[in-house]
């Protein structure tokens, strides 16, 4: 039985998982990248002006974007080797399930990556993260999604030009505003003890990104791979 | 969603499993297929022969559902290229790139071509395949440690794990020791009793003439020759094609 | 016996773009003058403002140069749909003409917005909302420049160029809605800004003027820049790339 297209994703992302697992080089860097930096910035502000605590909101947002674009990159890379994408593009399933396979494993990758780096902020930043775990959980759950729908189909089209390691950044980076910015402030909101339903509204700002880019990407996709 | 693969002709009785009808493909301005036509029943077998950059890659890219036509058409079974998911299910293709992730062995990488293919038993399909290519011990090898020659029989096990109604094959003898080009002999001289349809590119003309049912020379994106086998002479043909070959490139 | 096949449907010849003709055009000389007549008028003509001074002048210039970046980038998300949908070449000219001539104007917003804000507020850079926009339109448009630079393949460079213009332009409101609700937590300087409504019958003349014309000496632009797209693309034609 062919697979469906939610199969047929699972099965992408399965594979990806796999290879990444085999290899790790690229999970290592983007988490040994995100201890360096959160250890640079505490050091580049003056901490009797700034407390750890105001500051890691904004280190962790900025930390998860970068960290991100290094996964992100290698998403794709690793199918123009040996030209193993037109293995997939010969498969009989639909193009948005390599669309949606590669984001999921994205996503995992990058969560992955900011499961790391909050308990460094926490250690490092002397922020106390309190009963509030889930709730930043589920804020970076959905900003996630909304980096790595961006990411994933910029990375699908970056990977084909002379400049990828420049343009997926470039071209991710303002679309990354209207998330970072928002789950910033949600973050800061949580972690300062405020009630939960102060960064509500930053939440639906992230929902709505999520839904129109998820939808937008998926539906771009099939023409970053068609020829 | 297609059923399971089955080994049915998809095409109704009498008509052509692979046929194309002016079949081009430009890039900027440039035909690197142009105006390609051509005619394969269940079973026979195309030995396509040219000189590089004749276009017979895009020819067989076209085919495989791959790239999409700039103009004619092509049907695979009876459905219009590009026809999508019907279409990539029985069609196979094997090309100058391995289409092999370096890092998961070889097993790992026909399975998973099984499983998005839809094979039942998928890993058993795999094995099978492996051990028709004659490279099932280095099953559990990553594949970037192995030999060109052996990736190379990995590649064709993954294209034809899920026996494929049309067999696409871009030079597949190239870097194939005796062994190798033996076990790949006997899995296509198989899926044609079977009636799987091949074209199979080749610069070896003695080996694509022993195999094929008909034979075709394309130069400058198109087909300057084309005829059956049993019709022609194998000396003097080679002599004609050499001659072509060395003038016309 | 050979069988030669030949084709008996010919695939139909690739439509190449025929070269423009060379000469003025009439936009441009249009454009020209109510551009000059404007400024002159704003110059010698209109009331000087009462609190701003001279630097109000920039007034005209401005937003009017906003209007114009928001209304190029505007046609590459139109032509770049277009561009997806019919898969005519020339369509992706347009979004390169409109990009190119766009990101100009943008350039222009930005820098007559510093030059505004030095002798009105004190520093040469406000996270003004609009001007954050307009800020971002600047990236966006980058993006697209540098992503068309790095792809020499023409299907390629247009199918990838029309997806970044159709998601940039989906990404607009979202900055904005961000920058709005960013600035509404973080108050910052009051941007005293003459409000258009009340402005004297004068200087809404000059105003409009100033919109007019800059419209026309976008379409302008966007003409004469287009006619180098088709002429490049014909003279690729002929050399067979």
């Amino acid at each position: 039985m062919v697979p469906s297209t939610l199969g047929a994703a699972l099965l992408i992302a399965r594979k990806d998982l796999a290879i990444e697992f085999r290899t790790r080089t690229a999970f290592f860097s983007a988490a040994v990248f995100a201890l360096l930096a959160i250890v640079i910035f505490f050091f580049a502000w003056d901490p009797t002006a700034v407390a750890g605590m105001d500051l890691a909101p904004g280190v962790l947002w900025v930390i998860f974007t970068f960290a991100g674009l290094l996964g992100l990159n290698r998403s794709f890379s690793l199918e123009l080797a040996d030209r193993a994408i037109d293995g997939l593009l010969g498969a009989p399933v639909r193009r948005e399930a390599i669309y949606l396979g590669k984001a999921l494993a994205n996503v995992v990758f990058v969560g992955a990556v900011e499961a790391i780096s909050i308990p460094a902020v926490a250690l490092f930043y002397n922020t106390p993260f309190g009963g509030r775990w889930l709730a930043i959980a589920g804020v970076a759950l959905l900003a996630t999604i909304g980096l790595v729908a961006v990411g994933t189909l910029f990375s699908a089209m970056a990977v084909n030009t002379r400049l990828s390691e420049l343009l997926l950044p470039m071209l991710s980076l303002p679309f990354f505003v209207p998330i970072v910015m928002p789950a910033a402030q949600a973050t800061a909101r949580l972690l300062s003890g405020r009630p939960v339903v102060e960064a509500a509204n930053w939440l639906k700002i992230l929902l709505a990104f999520d839904l129109v880019f998820v939808a937008a990407c998926m539906m771009a996709f099939p023409f970053t791979v068609e020829e | 969603m297609t059923g399971a693969v089955e080994r049915v002709s998809v095409a109704s009785a009498g008509e052509p499993e692979v046929e194309a009808r002016g079949l081009t493909r430009t890039f900027g301005g440039r035909r690197a297929v142009d105006g390609v036509d051509l005619s394969l029943a269940a079973g026979d077998c195309l030995a396509l022969f040219g000189p590089n950059g004749a276009g017979k890659t895009t020819l067989l890219r076209m085919l495989a559902g791959l790239l999409k036509p700039s103009a004619g058409t092509a049907r695979i079974g009876g459905v219009t290229l590009p026809g999508g998911e019907e279409v990539r299910a029985v069609v196979g293709l094997i090309s100058h790139a391995s289409m092999l992730y370096g890092a998961l062995t070889a097993r790992e990488n026909v399975e998973f071509a099984a499983r998005l293919h839809g094979v039942r038993d998928a890993r058993r399909a795999a094995l099978g395949m492996l051990e028709r290519m004659r490279v099932l011990d280095r099953a559990d090898t990553p594949v970037r440690s192995l030999s060109r020659g052996l990736q190379q029989r990995v590649s064709i096990a993954r294209a034809m794990v899920h026996s494929p109604r049309v067999v696409l094959l871009d030079e597949p003898f190239s870097g194939l020791d005796a062994a190798g080009a033996a076990a790949l002999t006997n899995a296509l001289v198989e899926l044609r009793t079977h009636g799987a349809t091949l074209v199979l590119v080749t610069h070896n003309l003695g080996e694509g003439l022993e195999m094929a049912s008909h034979a075709a020379v394309m130069q400058a994106g198109r087909f300057v020759r084309f005829e059956r086998c049993d019709e022609l002479d194998a000396a003097a043909y080679a002599a004609t094609y050499r001659e072509l070959v060395t003038r016309g490139s | 016996m050979t069988t030669q096949f030949t084709s008996d449907v010919r695939a139909p010849a690739v439509a190449s773009p025929q070269r423009t003709r060379s000469g003025i055009s009439w936009w441009f000389i249009v454009a020209v003058i109510a551009v000059a007549a404007t400024y002159i008028r704003a110059i010698y003509f209109t009331p000087l403002e009462a609190i701003q001074g001279p630097a109000q002048k920039i007034y005209y210039v401005h937003p009017t140069s906003a209007w114009v970046a928001f209304l190029a980038f505007g046609i590459v998300a139109l032509a770049s749909i277009g561009y997806l949908w019919l898969k005519d070449l020339k369509l992706d000219r347009v979004a390169e003409s409109a990009a190119e001539v766009g990101v100009v104007f943008t350039s222009v917003t930005l820098v007559t917005g510093s030059l505004w804000g030095k002798p009105i507020w004190g520093t040469w850079w406000t996270w003004d909302a609009r001007l954050t926009l307009t800020l971002f339109l600047w990236f966006i448009y980058v993006g697209y420049l540098v992503l068309r630079g790095a792809i020499e393949d023409r299907e390629m460079r247009a199918r990838y160029s029309a997806v970044l213009g159709i998601l940039g332009a989906l990404l607009i409101p979202f900055i904005h809605l961000s920058v709005y609700l960013f600035r509404t937590l973080h108050p910052m300087p009051i941007i005293g800004k003459p409000s258009k409504p009340s402005l004297p019958n004068d200087m809404l003349e000059t105003f409009l003027m100033a919109f007019f014309s800059f419209t026309v000496l976008y379409v302008a632009l966007l003409r004469a820049r287009y006619r180098l797209a088709t002429d490049r693309a014909a003279l690729e034609a002929e050399e067979g790339r």
